[in-house]
């Protein structure tokens, strides 16, 4: 039972997820709707789950003053903080809550962010080492595109942003099809092992 | 209902008669095909194809108060109104700034039983299910499938027993995406088989999590891995750590784990964004061996670039019938194979009836 009647609730709900996509009938499109809607309700609710977990986890190290506690405090009293204040005093544009969000938090994602810049140089300068047939193909490629997509690239050669163009649109454009028609296929595979419950895997059991 | 119906039908078209009379151009309601009954797609033609803008009313009765629905170009040709009620009739108005007007007659929505537009998408879809169908019961009748060697996932048992040699814990990152997305649940699957062999190992796995909903399941999966090593000793609930649903907070966790507890294996399965560069990028930094996959397209250059071994594609979906070696499982692996061969086909045959003008054949793909 432990196993079947979750495998079951997979099957009915996949089959009414595919099935409501090519019959728009009420009879079908009504409970998938509502299925849907407990599906928003759930994640609401895992909420919940997510919270108890950091602060099971970081209660417990405090507690043991473990490694790097500090972080953990920090961690629970800007958590604490943040709820005290976007229960307490609202999440309108202008409130405490809202402030904290603009001023503490989205500088802080937007330097995480502006890592990125670096990032792509330091692995652009090992991808496009020309040890191989393939990554000298990498370079070159990469660097007519790069050179393509800047202003300068046209006084080189009037044709020169068109053919960068041909690059992303032809051979890139085909390679990328390739991958997404070879992804698409895995997922629906998976989808259908899920909903067959050849793949039990997520049950815990299987 | 039918009576009152067939009066008003006879009142409006009392009503209607000089309106008719006068028409400057005609308004046609149909049902929209393939819906769920409720919507309309209103038209018009005339000289209301004329004019600057015109504005559609709606009533259930011609004498009632008629309701403006839109203001529409009227070059678009025409205006599905949505929202309405299955069985409910509607009379349809289109009036101009000039005053040009002119006044339909009753239609009423219907629900349609198959989406018609879909019905490429459902004999593909159908195609592809007897494929893998097939497939499984010729595994299961016996027959044994050849799985090519897919480097990315023999690396992954490498990188799990480095991990062991040098004493430091594993990193499993399942991306960032909730467990509706199939890379998330791929990769469920995934770490299941990733606990097994750390398990085995005695290696300990961290499991940062972006979503809620996949602590939970990420717990079990990690549990039952090292239940079925025949170690659930050692498994440690701790180390499933929701961090964040922010995806650069999520990030900023992350990196931070691995620089403080200097994780020796990392493995990204599932679908990652933005960050996937600075994830890997980081770990490359601790000198972390590490294996990524994903199905983002986008994605996939960056953990090339900066991780040893990727699993691009439909090779993260292959992942769990490679690890468990199950026949089923194998058997949708082939199921896909032999989908793909015909894709092929069908790009071909595409490719030489559109260079020959024939393009009904490619249009039948073509999604509507």
């Amino acid at each position: 039972m432990r196993t079947e009647v979750p495998v079951a609730i997979a099957f009915i709900a996949g089959m009414l997820m595919i099935v409501s996509l090519f019959v728009p009938h009420p009879v079908i499109s009504e409970p998938a709707s509502v299925v849907r809607g407990w599906a928003i309700i759930i994640t609401g609710f895992a909420y919940v789950l997510g919270v108890a977990n950091i602060a099971r986890i970081s209660l417990g190290v405090l507690r043991k003053r473990g490694k790097d506690w500090e972080y953990k405090f920090v961690l629970l009293a800007a958590l604490a903080v943040m709820i005290v204040l976007g229960i307490g005093l609202g999440i309108r544009s202008g409130s405490a809550f809202d402030w904290a969000y603009q001023n503490l938090y989205v500088p802080m994602q937007s330097t995480m962010f502006s890592l990125l810049a670096f990032f792509i140089a330091s692995a652009a300068y090992r991808a496009f080492r020309a040890r191989s047939v393939e990554a000298t193909l990498l370079l070159v490629t990469a660097a007519i595109v790069m050179l393509g997509r800047v202003p300068i690239s046209e006084h080189i050669w009037g044709r020169f942003p068109d053919f960068t163009e041909w690059i992303m649109e032809v051979p890139n454009m085909a390679a990328k099809r390739g991958i997404m028609i070879g992804a698409a296929l895995g997922g629906i595979s998976t989808g259908l092992k899920m909903v067959l419950g050849l793949e039990r895997s997520y049950l815990g059991g299987g | 209902m039918t009576n009152r119906f067939g009066f008003w039908l006879f009142v409006s078209a009392l009503v209607m008669l000089p309106v008719r009379c006068l028409a400057v151009g005609l308004v046609s309601v149909d049902d929209v095909p393939g819906d769920d009954g409720t919507a309309l797609r209103v038209s018009w033609t005339g000289q209301l194809a004329l004019a600057d803008t015109l504005r559609i009313w709606r009533a259930t009765y011609p004498d009632t108060a008629w309701q403006e629905v839109a203001t529409v170009d009227p070059r678009q040709g025409g205006y599905t109104d949505t929202g309405l009620s299955i069985g409910s009739r509607y009379f349809y108005k289109v009036t101009s700034a000039s005053g040009l007007s002119a006044v339909s007659d009753p239609v009423q929505p219907r629900a349609s039983i198959l989406n018609r537009a879909r019905i490429n998408q459902l004999i593909i879809l159908a195609v592809f299910v007897a494929f893998v169908l097939v497939y499984i019961r010729l595994a299961a009748s016996g027959r044994k499938f050849f799985v090519r060697r897919i480097a990315g996932l023999s690396a992954i048992e490498e990188a799990i027993g480095r991990a062991t040699e040098m004493g430091k814990p594993i990193l499993y990152v399942p991306g960032i995406d909730d467990m509706d997305n199939i890379q998330t649940i791929a990769s469920m699957v995934i770490l299941k088989d990733v606990a097994r062999l750390a398990g085995t190992y005695e290696t300990p796995i961290i499991v940062p999590v972006c979503r809620p909903f996949v602590v939970p399941v990420a717990e079990e999966a990690v549990k039952q891995g090292f239940l079925h090593a025949g170690r659930p000793e050692f498994y440690n609930p701790n180390n499933i750590r929701y961090l964040s649903d922010e995806q650069f907070a999520f990030t900023a966790g992350i990196s931070g784990i691995m620089m403080r507890e200097g994780t020796a294996a990392n493995l990204y399965m599932g679908s990652f964004f933005a960050e996937s560069l600075i994830l890997a990028e980081t770990g490359f930094s601790t000198g972390a061996i590490q294996v990524a996959g994903t199905a983002n397209v986008h994605q996939l250059p960056f953990f090339v670039a900066a991780c040893d071994y990727t699993l691009i594609g439909e090779e993260l979906y292959a992942a769990s019938a490679y690890l468990s070696k199950e026949a089923k499982l194998l058997g949708t692996l082939k199921a896909s194979d032999l989908a793909k061969l015909v894709i092929l086909v069908l790009l071909v045959a595409g490719f030489i009836t559109e260079t020959a003008g024939f393009t009904a054949f490619a249009e039948w793909f073509t999604p509507r």
